[in-house]
């Protein structure tokens, strides 16, 4: 059932929110070991559950995701419960307040269920870096579900939840998506609120969201989406209806950049993705051949970019206030060396090494300095590619779900599966990822299409439409 | 001496808006520990900074009065540093643009005019404050208080153009004078919410390149400022006459020993890695914000010191003692309003309202002396209605009590006398009592005089018209 029903049927008393969340929580049970949830609130839970359905019963008006079983990744601030951000740094940290998304789901009457597994602070492709533990990929337990919302996806794709909250800075929502055959959506920039999500990449960082299908995606996002005062990089523009669908595709311009489809690229899912395009263009869409040359220095752009921004968001985690404190008998210093080298995973340091290196003196102008020139260089492609086209169509990642551990020693060979993914954060547009079909290894493999800043429609109609007319 | 001293000066001025710089706790002085913070100036992990406009608003006004050109694309980057009173591991300041660059002060020293350049003036967050001192910190620890955290603050960046001690305080005095004539920021040095920090170095006069320079920090006062640059001039000069070399350090100001020791160079060597904030959207300045600002400036100080000279004649020591503060200025003109001669009112304010003022440790509007019985006072002087001396008798009753100018000359009897026959009666009788000396006057010894009028005035208790007791003193002596 797709979640709009979902709530139309609580709201009726069709079903009792508390029936539902048992469903949501006994599928939870029956894939602990898939590692999706580093935190259950199963009481609290069916508290809330129990007092909507008596409010319910009362008449009484619910908000408009009453009873909506939601998921929320563990770098999202809920008051009163521990973030972890996947990491050991932060135990324990209990934050005292409600990022903005959170706020706005508990005023619309969704239930929280617990708070899903990722990769260490969203550093990573395969949620193997999360100091939890790694999470399994349902359709394949060997095989990593993706990351770094990977526990969100899981989550989802399991009906331990109906819809959840990722993250994206770089593919983290729409990879995952793919490998486990959700949908999945990263807003534009400034879309979506960050406040009280714990900061990766600052310029890049997007909350979006996770459902089964593009309406669950679209209808968990319609009302999470908005300006916030609390976040001075979020846009004061008004969210459209999101409930929307497409009669047909005619006349619709869909770009297809040939650097997209380039070596590199799985040939199943490449013809995967091209047959969805070929039925498109059946149906009356336009295809168009797009250059977008700037797309070969996005990973690039994106590891000096993000990893810049990081070792200096990550500076606040220093065992002075809160968290793991180590070495406190050996002076400030040594506190400040051991705290950080005992609480930081390895991709996180590699990362804040990174980050600190391309912003020292001397190498400013080479690196950081460079990659915000290219970036602009990257955003007057997609300004150029929109003006020809309506979506720019991909496939989501570049192979299926690799196995756990096999990418553990080669961070590069891990940093391409995000290489279709980043240029949408890169340009601050935003992007969805639709399930596109079972390889022949048995896993799922994505297809992704990105829009032009702040057009999510033309997203969740084209989602609708695949989803029911092929 | 052979050596030409060169200082540039930078000030943080912590600005008088009544919440923080990117949040909206309250920015008072001298609470609880701890007790002015939210997650936001905690640097809690999720939370954004959002810019107080009051800020900007406030560092265009500093720009203004000090002939800055104002940046109108402004934006934030982050100092990447650790410190235990650093929540965040960064301050959010300005780099690249600050927002105000390329103004000046004129300052006065010595009879001379010099004109002081301003690199730049630059908005940023304060940090917290590490505590040790205080009774309930364990010996070994340290505590650390956050409250201060976010408070904004400017930061004035001199040019390298002040050349002693003297000027520096005088640059130094002159900043002060505009934050409070601005009113951006409170000036208050013993509190830290006007810090100085000094780049000092010599080099042999007609030499080009500057001498190897040394910075000066913790210096809580104007005068401490002053003898910790003398101090390290001094410094700085035996070491090159010895023919050794100045090494680029640190020094930390220590008031109660007067002497400076170098900081460790660990907490010194800092790249900052410096780079834009992108938790904060830039801030656009349109003409309209700035005209805004620009029309609502007070009279700053020069100009009005100029226009005392003009408008009320008064000379230029006075005019610029009267300006030193925005508070006695405009004392000083509510005053003068109302009474015919100015200078009486400049004197009278430098006078006997400075001294009250330094005696009772307290604001102008504080004194109880409102300038409408001021000019009452003055005005029973400037017409004859009591004498001075008189007059700081009824002063000294207005600042204790709220009764008026007449009613404290009718209840203390102090209402000069100018009637003949009283002050026949007064003078015949001083006459009568000093034979002697009314003798010695009429053989010549016409300094005598004071003393009889003096006599009067004590047996008038100070009533007796001084001008008219004069002339008929004079008379009847002339016709014994």
């Amino acid at each position: 059932m797709s979640a709009r029903k979902t709530v139309e049927h609580i709201k009726n008393r069709e079903i009792s929110a508390t029936d539902h969340l048992k469903t949501c929580l006994k599928n939870l049970e029956q894939t602990k070991h898939l590692n999706a949830f580093i935190r259950v609130f199963e009481e609290k839970a069916l508290d809330q559950a129990a007092n909507l359905d008596r409010r319910i019963q009362k008449g009484e008006a619910t908000g408009p995701l009453a009873g909506l079983v939601v998921a929320v990744k563990d770098n999202i601030n809920i008051a009163g419960e521990l973030t972890s951000c996947g990491s050991k740094i932060l135990n324990p940290f209990k934050s005292p307040y409600n990022a903005t998304v959170i706020d706005k789901l508990e005023s619309a009457d969704a239930i929280i269920v617990g708070k899903t597994n990722l990769d260490e602070f969203a550093m990573g492709s395969s949620n193997e870096s999360s100091a939890f533990g790694p999470v399994k990929n349902p359709h394949n337990e060997n095989r990593v579900p993706g990351g770094s919302s990977g526990g969100s996806a899981v989550a989802v794709a399991t009906g331990s939840a109906d819809v959840a909250l990722g993250s994206d800075t770089g593919g983290s929502i729409r990879q995952p998506a793919a490998l486990t055959a959700t949908v999945g959506i990263k807003p534009s920039y400034g879309r979506v609120s960050r406040y009280g999500l714990v900061a990766y990449a600052s310029s890049l960082d997007q909350i979006g969201t996770f459902g089964k299908k593009t309406d669950d995606a679209a209808f968990l996002l319609q009302q999470i989406a908005g300006y916030d005062n609390l976040d001075s990089t979020s846009a004061d523009i008004a969210v459209p209806d999101y409930n929307v669908s497409l009669e047909n595709v005619k006349g619709l311009k869909i770009g297809v950049p040939k650097e997209y489809f380039a070596k590199g690229l799985d040939n199943e899912i490449k013809s995967g993705v091209l047959s969805i395009v070929e039925k498109l263009k059946t149906d009356g869409a336009e295809i168009t051949e797009l250059e977008m040359s700037s797309t070969e220095y996005a990973i690039a752009m994106y590891y000096i970019i993000a990893t810049a921004e990081a070792s200096s968001n990550l500076a606040r985690f220093d065992g002075v206030r809160y968290g793991l404190r180590k070495g406190d008998e050996d002076g400030l210093i040594e506190m400040y060396g051991q705290t950080r080298s005992e609480g930081f995973g390895d991709e996180v340091r590699r990362r804040i090494i990174l980050g600190t290196y391309v912003l020292s003196a001397g190498y400013y102008d080479a690196y950081y300095k460079k990659a915000q020139q290219v970036r602009r260089i990257l955003k007057n492609d997609f300004d150029k590619a929109f003006s020809a086209c309506d979506v720019i169509v991909s496939p989501t990642t570049p192979a299926t779900a690799f196995k756990i551990g096999e990418m553990v020693d080669d961070p590069l060979a891990m940093y391409l599966s995000d290489i279709y993914t980043v240029s949408a954060n890169l340009a601050g547009i935003c992007g969805i990822s639709l399930p596109a079909g079972i390889h022949s290894d048995g896993l799922p493999f994505g297809i992704q299409f990105q829009a032009k800043a702040f057009n999510e429609s033309i997203l969740f109609k084209l989602g609708n439409y695949i989803e029911n007319n092929l | 001496m052979k050596y030409e001293v060169v200082i540039g000066l930078e000030v943080h001025a912590q600005l008088a808006t009544n919440t923080k710089i990117f949040c909206g706790c309250s920015t008072r002085f001298g609470s609880e520990p701890n007790t002015q913070v939210c997650p936001v100036c905690l640097g809690l992990p999720g939370s954004l900074p959002v810019l107080n406009n009051q800020v900007v608003e406030f560092a265009i006004k500093m720009g203004l009065a000090t002939d800055s050109q104002i940046t109108r694309l402004n934006k934030f980057a982050r100092k990447n540093y650790f410190y235990p009173d650093l929540p965040k591991g960064y301050q959010i300041s300005q780099f690249e643009e600050p927002i105000c660059e390329h103004g000046y002060v004129d300052i006065h020293v010595d009879d001379q005019h010099k004109r002081i350049g301003i690199t730049r003036i630059h908005m940023e967050e304060d940090a917290g404050k590490s505590v040790h001192d205080e009774g309930y910190v364990n010996k070994d620890e340290t505590l650390i208080d956050l409250n201060r955290c976010g408070v904004p603050l400017i930061e004035i960046v001199s040019e390298p153009d002040i050349r002693s001690a003297k000027e520096a305080a005088a640059y130094l005095t002159k900043i002060r004078q505009l934050v409070r004539y601005l009113g951006i920021c409170d000036g208050n040095m013993e509190e830290g919410s006007l810090r100085c920090d000094a780049n000092i170095s010599l080099r042999p006069f007609g030499q080009k390149e500057f001498g190897t320079k040394t910075e000066l920090k913790n210096m809580n006062s104007i005068r401490n400022v002053e003898r910790a640059i003398e101090y390290e001039i001094k410094r700085q000069t035996y070491i090159l006459e010895d023919g050794e070399k100045v090494i680029q350090e640190t020094l930390l100001w220590d008031p109660v020993k007067n002497e400076a020791r170098p900081m460790r160079s660990k907490e010194e060597s800092h790249d900052y890695r410096y780079f834009p904030d992108p938790d904060l959207v830039p801030v656009k300045i349109s003409q309209e914000w700035l005209d805004n600002i620009h029309n609502a400036l007070p009279e700053l100080p020069d100009v009005k010191s100029k226009r005392f000279t003009e408008e009320y004649s008064l000379p230029e020591y006075d005019a610029e003692v009267l300006t030193a503060s925005r508070d006695i200025a405009d004392y000083f003109e509510t005053t003068a309003k109302s009474v015919k001669n100015s200078k009486l009112v400049s004197n009278w304010v430098m006078g006997e309202v400075m001294r009250l003022l330094n005696q009772q440790k307290t604001e102008i509007d504080h004194i109880g002396i409102s300038p409408a019985r001021l000019s009452d006072l003055l005005n029973a002087i400037d017409q004859n209605v009591i004498s001075g001396s008189a007059a700081k008798t009824v002063f000294e009753k207005l600042a204790e009590s709220d009764l008026s100018v007449a009613e404290i000359i009718e209840q203390k009897g102090l209402k000069q006398v100018s009637d003949s026959g009283a002050l026949d009666s007064w003078i015949d009788q001083v006459i009568a009592e000093n034979r002697p000396q009314v003798e010695r006057y009429k053989n010549g010894e016409t300094k005598l005089l004071g003393f009889f009028v003096g006599s009067i005035m004590k047996a008038s208790k100070g009533k007796a018209d001084p001008k008219l007791t004069n002339e008929l003193l004079r008379k009847k002596l002339s016709e014994l």
